[in-house]
């Protein structure tokens, strides 16, 4: 067989791409406080201007707590997206200013990944940030991109955190401030610092019962002012004690059990111990970042025309240790969590076989897999939270690992006895919302992506049977499966 | 050869299964590694373990049902696979295919819309037919790379990651070792099986070998319900559904890049995640609404002829050579094998291997990328 080769795979993914449905001088991604500045700020300037934020977001994300730790605590009024529309678009007035300022908004888009050239990709025709909303996704083009992507809720296990009625900060905060949809009456707040205080005078004023905050230093965290403001409306904060047990029933969460064996009851538990600046877009472009403890963790390095601004940013610096803060949490709970503790809601992984580097329960363990742990992993190389997902499967469920990844670090850190700096950070990868197959696809692709596809790599003598080679059947092969290949 | 010292370059699929081999051939195995096991293209595809085109097809089939219980640990290896066409021309290729495959006395099965449906509950009747081989299969890959180092460990052989091997040391027509930049590896011999960076590294022994790297994607969903059989694919994609029930699946346009001798720069997913979703969603419409909830790229090497290259060499003689030009995974029960053989025994006990020898690219024009188009865009 003979094969002519004209200088052209047409296999190759060169020029099959479709160029974006629009292109805006600036997108923003976020519509907080910084990012609607960012944008306000564009379009005065002459700049075409984009805006787009996730929120609402659909109640199938919320129960998954995406984008933050919702803990089923949402009413259901986060059912009815269009009332949720109108309630996020009038908790914000600062939104009608952006319009007015010609800012373009987009309310329920969610940005999925961001892509352009760089190492180990050339073939993009311009920089692209990737859109959804409930019906279709879609490209759009950028000179310029701001990400005001904000922060997610740190999650913590602990016995019967997996309840309905465990949630985090930050989702509290956006259900009775944006969504006027939080479920929940009696509030327990773990955590003593800025946050967990702020959140707590939040719930007070939104009319909740705050049943306490409990705080596993042995002294409030927090800045002394908003501790004295708690105090002065009855609430207490209990020093130098976690969760030690939860009683839960048909609603979830009833109550928590305190390390000193103190029973409080309670619909929530709201985990307030820290936020995770949201670099998922950046991680998963393979955006610059660095690890800052100061400002909740990793953030992106910054780039002249990938911007963040906010708690994406990185959390305003006030000297607190957020890193060390939660590995004390994390150590609490080591202390406290039965070896059947789940660390990893989606894939159901319990601390054991986390530290065990065991299967999960659908596989056989046979007894040289038992043998294996962390402590034989770690004797060929250092521990990387990519390598325990693929063992244990721990951050590969739907939550996209938003639930389990932090701790998952940290627990590494602590059972390798090795700085939490050292553990690398586990992959983020696009798309970094949940999106469905019929959402996500491109049903209208370029016809250039379609004629160059091709199973594999298109390599007419690849799949030809041994047997064939040199009789008749090599050319039939060839006809019927790569004719046009390499002519 | 029992006693004697191998150190093998990479740890892939390919570099874990030979290494595995040899120990349990009694031989002292080292596996130097660039970074962790499997953590490029041999932790990145498919799972399919169907090459029907090979010659070392016949062994591929006899081991996989074996390897859980040869390794000691699991691969979740399933056997069987239905190819779904979607067009009319796919169902004219499938059926092209079958009628080879029954040929050749390899067992498969033409069904209808009707009988694709049954076996296949996520698929619609937006199908033309579909082919059931009563062969093949697919396994996981991350497990099956961790199952082969555990199990290579297991026999006394040692696996160094995070060690990029630098070059090698040779004297009266052998190499004695292999370096790396905090130690050096005496050996009796040698396999090369470093994926993309084979070349650089066999050029130090002045020896061409030809390979081009790519960059090719995938995308994985939430898991759906089970279905009987997980190695569904067809209509030009290649996946499966994971034991946990997920369905991942790739294929569509690659990109050609060059790599340097630490790996590739990155290994970047793209906006190809929409048009994988689509022949997913075509494939598999009783499964539209579920998440993807990931992507992700690989890079991998093919050779000229896209036929794997299994060879020793006769200067350096004591050197085997494996690249398995993108078909690796699936094989690697019996490319170890193979390496195993030529290692030992100087030549392959149980297939005739000379198609993959290397001297079939003997007067190779230099400029056979560009002549193919497999060159990174400028």
């Amino acid at each position: 067989m003979e094969l002519n080769f004209n200088g052209t795979d047409i296999c190759a993914v060169n020029g099959t791409r479709s160029a974006p449905e629009a292109r805006y001088d600036l997108v923003v991604v976020g519509a907080g406080p910084s990012g609607i500045a960012a944008a306000i700020e564009g379009a005065k300037a002459g700049q075409s201007v984009l805006l787009v934020d996730e929120n609402p977001v659909s109640g199938w994300l919320m129960g998954n707590d995406t984008p933050l730790y919702f803990g089923g605590r949402m009413t259901a009024a986060t059912q009815n997206s269009d009332r949720m529309l109108e309630v996020i678009f009038m908790s914000m007035p600062e939104l009608e200013t952006a319009m007015e300022a010609g800012v373009e908004l987009l309310l329920g888009t969610t940005a999925w990944g961001v892509y352009r050239n760089g190492p180990g990709v050339q073939s993009l025709p311009e920089q692209v940030v990737g859109l959804a909303d409930s019906t279709r996704s879609w490209l759009v083009g950028f000179t310029k991109i701001v990400l005001a992507t904000g922060a997610r809720d740190l999650a913590i296990a602990f016995p019967g955190w997996n309840q309905p009625g465990v949630m985090g900060a930050a989702a509290l905060t956006m259900l009775l401030t944006r969504y006027d949809a939080f479920a929940g009456r009696r509030v327990l707040i773990l955590g003593s610092h800025d946050l967990a205080l702020e959140t707590a005078l939040l719930a007070l004023d939104k009319g909740l019962d705050v049943a306490g905050l409990v705080e596993v230093r042995d002294a409030p965290q927090g800045s002394a002012a908003l501790v004295d403001k708690l105090a002065a409306a009855g609430v207490s904060i209990r020093c130098g004690q976690s969760i030690k047990a939860t009683k839960s029933g048909l609603e979830g969460v009833e109550g928590a059990t305190l390390t000193d064996g103190t029973e409080i009851a309670c619909d929530t538990i709201c985990v307030a111990i820290g936020l995770v600046p949201s670099i998922e877009l950046v991680d998963a472009m393979h955006g610059p970042r660095t690890l800052n403890a100061n400002r909740g963790g990793y953030i992106p390095a910054g780039e002249p025309n990938v911007v963040t601004v906010g708690d994406c940013a990185g959390l305003a610096d006030t000297g607190f240790d957020h890193v060390a803060y939660r590995m004390d949490w994390v150590r609490a709970a080591l202390k406290t969590n039965a070896p059947d503790t789940i660390i990893c809601q989606c894939e159901e992984v319990t601390l054991a076989d986390l530290i065990g580097v065991q299967p999960p329960h659908y596989l056989d363990r046979p007894a040289a897999i038992q043998a294996r742990s962390l402590n034989t992993l770690l004797k060929d190389g250092p521990a990387n939270p990519d390598q325990i997902k693929r063992l244990t499967r721990s951050g590969m469920g739907v939550c996209q690992g938003r639930r389990c990844r932090d701790q998952v670090a940290m627990l590494l850190a602590i059972e390798s006895d090795k700085p939490f700096g050292t553990i690398p950070l586990a992959s983020h990868r696009a798309p970094v919302r949940p999106l469905p197959l019929k959402i996500l696809a491109e049903w209208e692709e370029p016809a250039a992506m379609d004629a160059a596809w091709d199973v594999w790599f298109g390599i007419p003598t690849q799949w030809v049977p041994v047997e064939d080679i040199g009789t008749p059947y090599e050319d039939a092969h060839r006809e019927m499966l790569y004719t046009g290949m390499y002519k | 050869m029992s006693g004697s010292e191998v150190v093998i370059v990479g740890g892939g699929v390919t570099g874990l299964s030979a290494g595995w081999w040899l120990a349990r051939s009694g031989v002292k195995v080292t596996v130097l590694d660039k970074f962790i096991v499997g953590w490029e293209a041999s932790g990145r595809n498919g799972g399919g373990a169907s090459h029907y085109s090979s010659p070392l097809f016949d062994e591929e089939q006899r081991l996989w049902p074996q390897m859980d219980e040869l390794l000691g640990y699991p691969t979740e290896h399933q056997k069987g696979r239905i190819l779904i066409a979607m067009t009319e021309r796919q169902w004219e290729q499938y059926r092209f295919i079958a009628e080879r495959h029954t040929r050749l006395n390899h067992p498969v099965e033409l069904l209808d819309v009707k009988q694709v449906q049954e076996a296949v509950p996520l698929a619609g009747d937006n199908c033309f037919g579909g082919v059931h081989y009563k062969f093949g299969g697919h396994a996981n890959p991350q497990r099956t790379v961790q199952a082969y180092a555990w199990a290579l460990q297991d026999l006394g052989g040692k696996i160094v990651q995070h060690s990029p091997v630098t070059g090698f040391e040779t004297a009266g027509g052998k190499v004695t070792a292999v370096k790396t930049a905090n130690a050096t590896y005496g050996c009796d011999a040698v396999v090369v099986a470093a994926g993309p960076q084979t070349p650089q590294l066999m050029a130090q022994l002045g020896v061409d070998v030809p390979l081009a790297a790519a960059r090719a994607e995938m995308i994985i969903t939430e898991p759906a319900p089970m279905m009987p059989l997980g190695g569904v694919d067809g209509h030009k994609i290649y996946g499966r559904q994971t034991l946990r029930g997920n369905l991942a699946y790739g294929g569509g346009p690659h990109e050609w890049l060059d790599v340097d001798a630490t790996g590739p720069a990155a290994r970047p997913s793209t906006p190809l995640a929409r048009n994988l979703a689509k022949r997913v969603a075509e494939l598999l419409p009783k499964a539209a609404h579920l998440n993807v909830i990931r992507s992700w790229a690989g890079v991998i090497e093919n050779s000229p002829d896209g036929r794997p290259i299994i060879d020793r060499l006769t200067s350096p003689d004591n050197v085997v050579v494996a690249s398995m030009s993108s078909v690796g995974f699936g094989l690697s029960p019996a490319s170890g094998h193979a390496i195993r053989d030529l290692v030992i025994d100087g030549a392959c006990s149980f297939t005739n291997i000379d198609l993959l020898k290397l001297s079939r690219f003997d007067g190779l024009e230099k400029d056979w990328r560009e002549k193919r188009g497999w060159m990174p865009i400028a």
